[in-house]
């Protein structure tokens, strides 16, 4: 029994992981229309931004304050892979528009550059990041089950941030000329709305929310240069399966190859479960070819 | 004698909306029928449902009193004879308007026959034939992005006629078209109706008039009345709800 | 009536320009750089696989390391058993293996394992062609999947260790068919297989693109639905070239591991799979001899930079990746136009425009 309530939770924080990685995807990707390779170096970057944002605590503060670095990692992670999220949109994205596969390309491209420089600042060697010393202990239920703290402040901010792109995109002005936009670009710029903003914005954003979750990547396990690549697969899947532009869809999405993936890892080992879960994924697919949930927008006409 | 066509009780539902409610009617041989109405009335809709694109909620299709289209793929559909125009000119710009009419115009669709076969004489000879009634034997090398808008209209027409269907879908045929271009796809139509039927959606009355043997009139997804041109433009719901209104363009 | 006029096709004219060049290296230069060349010659067989689905057929593949690497294994699995011979191979020994396993038997016998060189890929090509095609899987979904298929590979790969020899790879071959493959006879053998191999390919794929088949591929590309509406199972088409792309990356493959001596599942997953790409993009898609070459020059200088200048390789292939794919959709080989362009700049007679619209529209 203990087990299985271990194995759901830990199934519940590897999904909240790629929901965290692949909210942004799902906006860029199911929104926009664009694919971008370079969401994996986006999750690198706000990795790296936390392990600066790190040592800067350690060498300029003093010891007393260096957990409150947390804070200021999140919110700085977020808003470096949102500033060259902006920068690449405005450089190359924005002559992408309804050329899907360009995007891919040319992002692939991006990616490359991106990680090279992650090794020439950096290093090719994996770099650790200290968790905080509050996120270190284990919440414990009984004697033998405990669940890390880590994995439940992880998941803790992937909720927040859901809450926060629902009500962005459904709740506000802001989401209502974007959704606006990505369904019909055209009408939209007619009626007053500012179209290359909100691309912009919305890409930003998107590439924020990648950021973010190389922020929280870090208290799980050491970062390189190549940490965006053992991500990008997995959120492209999420994103397929739950119906690229939804939300929900994502959410699903992310706790059918989370769940699904650890269970079949447990039962199998990990690179069957890999395979397990890809075939399950192509199956579904036979049945709903555009993701659980399939929305209709200007990215999606064929 | 069987109908050609045979639309029976058909409805299409899209989630929630019922584009196309409780819809009969028959087209016979060498008829060219026109489907008329205002936007959104669901004459598209039965276009592609006649040709696979959309599949029926209720009801069936049955071509030549045998096969019931409604549950067919396209190609199969295709292959039973029945072509296809959709709206926007849609034709291949990466080959040559030749090899755009030869992929039209073959017969066996294998892999294999695609490989290694090439068309008969007299299927090149029918291909120039169509070229020529299209009025682009000429351009025969050239590729399509070239040709006007009136062209590859006409392309797509000669590409359907070289298919040698039963039955020819054409989705507004002469949209976009001047007056002189209209009035040679309406010979065109006359001349092609020798040897099929026809179906045509459009908003051009006048065109309507000159070509259509008989109309259908849809109307918020049923049919409003049908018979030829001159007997429903003197009926007054049909006049209150479109004709009236002098046509869509 | 007017008849098509003869115009030299520059790209049959590259072709034979590298066949030629490929055919004469071994007169002038090092053992060394040939067998660097015939490396990159599996290279641009790959590439010339996967212009038949990208370049003409308007399929992204982002997995194609998946079947050159299945082709590969494949060879290397009989290359492996006929270089331990009797005993066991010697990684297995090393994991605790403790008899040949089942499915290792039969590649002992060569022509076994050069027909799985090509069946295997197939096989797989097939069945996921089959799966994504037919239900009609959006194409950038397909990109996406056979991405993830090439990562998966390779995890697999290496996670069954006693089967696949782990992330070491299969190597430490010695002979094939008898031969020693480091004597140089030899070398200059596989040399020139892999040339007539990289030839017949091009003669093969240039058939099908001159034939109707042909046309469909670039039909389907253009615009798919209406290919179905004018009759053609297109689901059928896009399976018959994936897979054929499939065994020609699976031949590709086992010449790869006969010249280059080993396989690991780095070679299998994404990265590779994506330059394969990226040779394609630069060298111009949907021309045959553009990939050829893309493979071939692409290589060479990322040979070329990883002696001099390791560092700077990455940002310079993804800087060309990126100007190509914005600037060039044509790649290198559009550059052919340029010419006519200029030219066009200077005299605006319409006429020659035309001609150059002409033979050049196949680019986009």
């Amino acid at each position: 029994m203990e087990t299985f309530i271990m194995q759901i939770f830990n199934g519940i924080s590897v999904s909240s992981i790629y929901l965290l990685a692949s909210l942004g995807l799902a906006i860029t990707f199911g929104l926009m229309g664009v694919i971008n390779m370079a969401h994996g170096e986006f999750i690198m970057i706000g990795a790296y931004t936390a392990y600066v944002v790190q040592n800067l605590f350690r060498a300029y503060l003093p010891a007393g304050v260096f957990d409150a670095y947390v804070f200021v990692a999140i919110v700085a992670s977020f808003f470096t892979a949102a500033l060259f999220g902006a920068v690449l949109e405005r450089l190359m994205i924005c002559r992408l528009y309804g050329r899907t596969e360009d995007s891919l390309l040319v992002t692939w491209g991006v990616s490359l550059v991106l990680q090279q420089l992650a090794r020439s600042i950096f290093g090719a060697p994996n770099v650790g990041v200290d968790s905080p010393s509050f996120l270190a202990g284990n919440l414990r239920i009984t004697s033998t089950l405990a669940l890390p703290y880590k994995r439940i402040f992880i998941l803790f901010i992937a909720l927040i941030c859901l809450g926060g792109v629902y009500a962005l995109m459904y709740k506000s002005r802001q989401g209502r000329n974007i959704r606006a936009v990505m369904q019909n670009r055209n009408m939209a710029a007619s009626l007053g709305v500012n179209t290359r903003r909100i691309d912009s914005v919305t890409f930003a954003m998107g590439s924020g929310l990648a950021g973010l979750a190389g922020c929280t990547l870090t208290w799980i396990g050491p970062i390189g240069p190549t940490l965006g690549t053992n991500y990008i697969v997995d959120t492209f899947m999420t994103v397929v399966v739950g119906g690229a532009g939804s939300i929900l869809g994502t959410v699903l999405g992310s706790g059918f190859i989370g769940i699904g993936g650890t269970a079949f890892e447990f039962f199998t080992n990990a690179s069957v479960g890999k395979v397990l879960i890809f075939a399950c994924i192509i199956l579904l697919l036979q049945f709903r070819p555009k993701g659980i949930f399939a929305v209709r927008n200007r990215a999606l006409e064929d | 004698m069987t109908p050609l066509l045979q639309i029976d009780d058909v409805s299409i539902q899209f989630g929630d909306f019922k584009a196309i409610n409780h819809v009969s009617t028959t087209v016979g041989d060498h008829e060219i029928r026109f489907f008329i109405g205002p936007n959104g009335a669901g004459k598209t809709t039965i276009l592609d449902a006649i040709c696979g694109k959309n599949h029926v909620s209720s009801g069936r299709i049955i071509y030549k009193g045998e096969y019931e289209v409604s549950k067919m793929k396209e190609h199969v559909i295709s292959n039973l004879g029945i072509g296809r125009k959709f709206q926007a000119p849609s034709v291949f710009n990466g080959i040559t308007i030749g090899e755009n009419m030869e992929l039209a115009a073959a017969r066996k669709h294998t892999l294999y026959s695609t490989t290694f076969h090439t068309l008969s004489k007299a299927k090149q000879e029918y291909i120039d034939y169509c070229l020529e009634f299209v009025g682009l034997i000429d351009k025969r090398f050239k590729y399509p992005t070239r040709l006007s808008h009136g062209e590859k209209q006409w392309l797509e027409i000669g590409m359907l006629m070289a298919a040698r269907p039963e039955l020819m879908l054409l989705d507004e045929p002469v949209a976009g078209m001047g007056r002189r271009e209209t009035e040679k796809t309406a010979e065109l139509l006359k001349k092609i109706k020798k040897e099929c039927s026809i179906i045509v959606v459009e908003h051009d009355m006048q065109f309507a008039k000159e070509v259509s043997d008989s109309v259908t009139v849809f109307h918020e997804g049923h049919i409003l009345d049908e018979g030829t041109m001159d007997s429903v433009s003197k009926n007054q719901t049909v006049i209150d709800v479109y004709l009236g209104r002098g046509g869509e363009k | 009536m007017e008849k098509k006029k003869w115009r030299p096709d520059v790209t049959i004219v590259l072709a034979l320009v590298i066949f030629l060049f490929l055919a004469t290296t071994p007169f002038y230069l090092s053992m060394f750089r040939v067998s660097l060349l015939g490396k990159y010659m599996c290279y641009a067989i790959v590439a010339l696989g996967l212009d038949m689905i990208w370049g003409y057929t308007g399929i992204l593949s982002l997995g194609h390391g998946v079947y050159f690497g299945l082709g590969a294994y494949c060879m290397a699995m009989y290359l492996k058993l006929e270089a331990s011979g009797s005993s066991l191979p010697d990684f297995m020994t090393w994991s605790g293996v403790s008899e040949l396993p089942l499915f290792w038997k039969p590649f002992g016998n060569p022509v076994f394992a050069m027909v799985m060189v090509i069946g295997v890929p197939v096989i797989l090509a097939v069945i996921i062609g089959y799966l994504t095609f037919l239900n009609r899987i959006r194409g950038v979904y397909f990109s996406i999947l056979s991405q993830a298929m090439a990562m998966i590979l390779s995890v697999l790969l290496i996670g069954s260790q006693e089967y696949t020899g782990g992330s070491n790879g299969l190597t430490n071959f010695t002979t094939i068919f008898g031969k020693s493959l480091s004597s140089p006879s030899t070398k200059l053998a596989l040399y020139y297989a892999t040339l007539i191999a990289l030839i017949l390919i091009f003669c093969v794929c240039r058939f099908l693109i001159s034939r109707r088949i042909g046309k469909i591929f670039i039909a389907i590309r253009d615009s798919e639905n209406r290919v179905r509406f004018t009759g053609y199972n297109t689901a059928v088409y896009k399976v018959f070239v994936y897979g054929l792309s499939a065994a020609i990356a699976g031949i590709a493959g086992a010449l790869y591991v006969s010249q280059v001596g080993i396989i690991t599942p780095a070679d299998v997953n994404i990265t590779p799979s994506v330059e394969m790409i990226i040779w394609v993009a630069i060298g111009g898609k949907g021309t045959l001899a553009g990939p050829m070459l893309g493979a071939l020059l692409v290589n060479g200088l990322k040979t070329a930079a990883s002696e001099n200048f390791p560092e700077l390789w990455s940002y310079f292939l993804g800087f060309v990746f990126i100007f190509v794919i914005l600037f060039m959709p044509g790649g290198l080989v559009s550059l052919r136009e340029l010419p006519g362009r200029i030219a066009r700049k200077f005299s605006s007679k319409k006429a020659e425009e035309d001609e150059l619209n002409d033979a050049f529209i196949a680019d986009r």
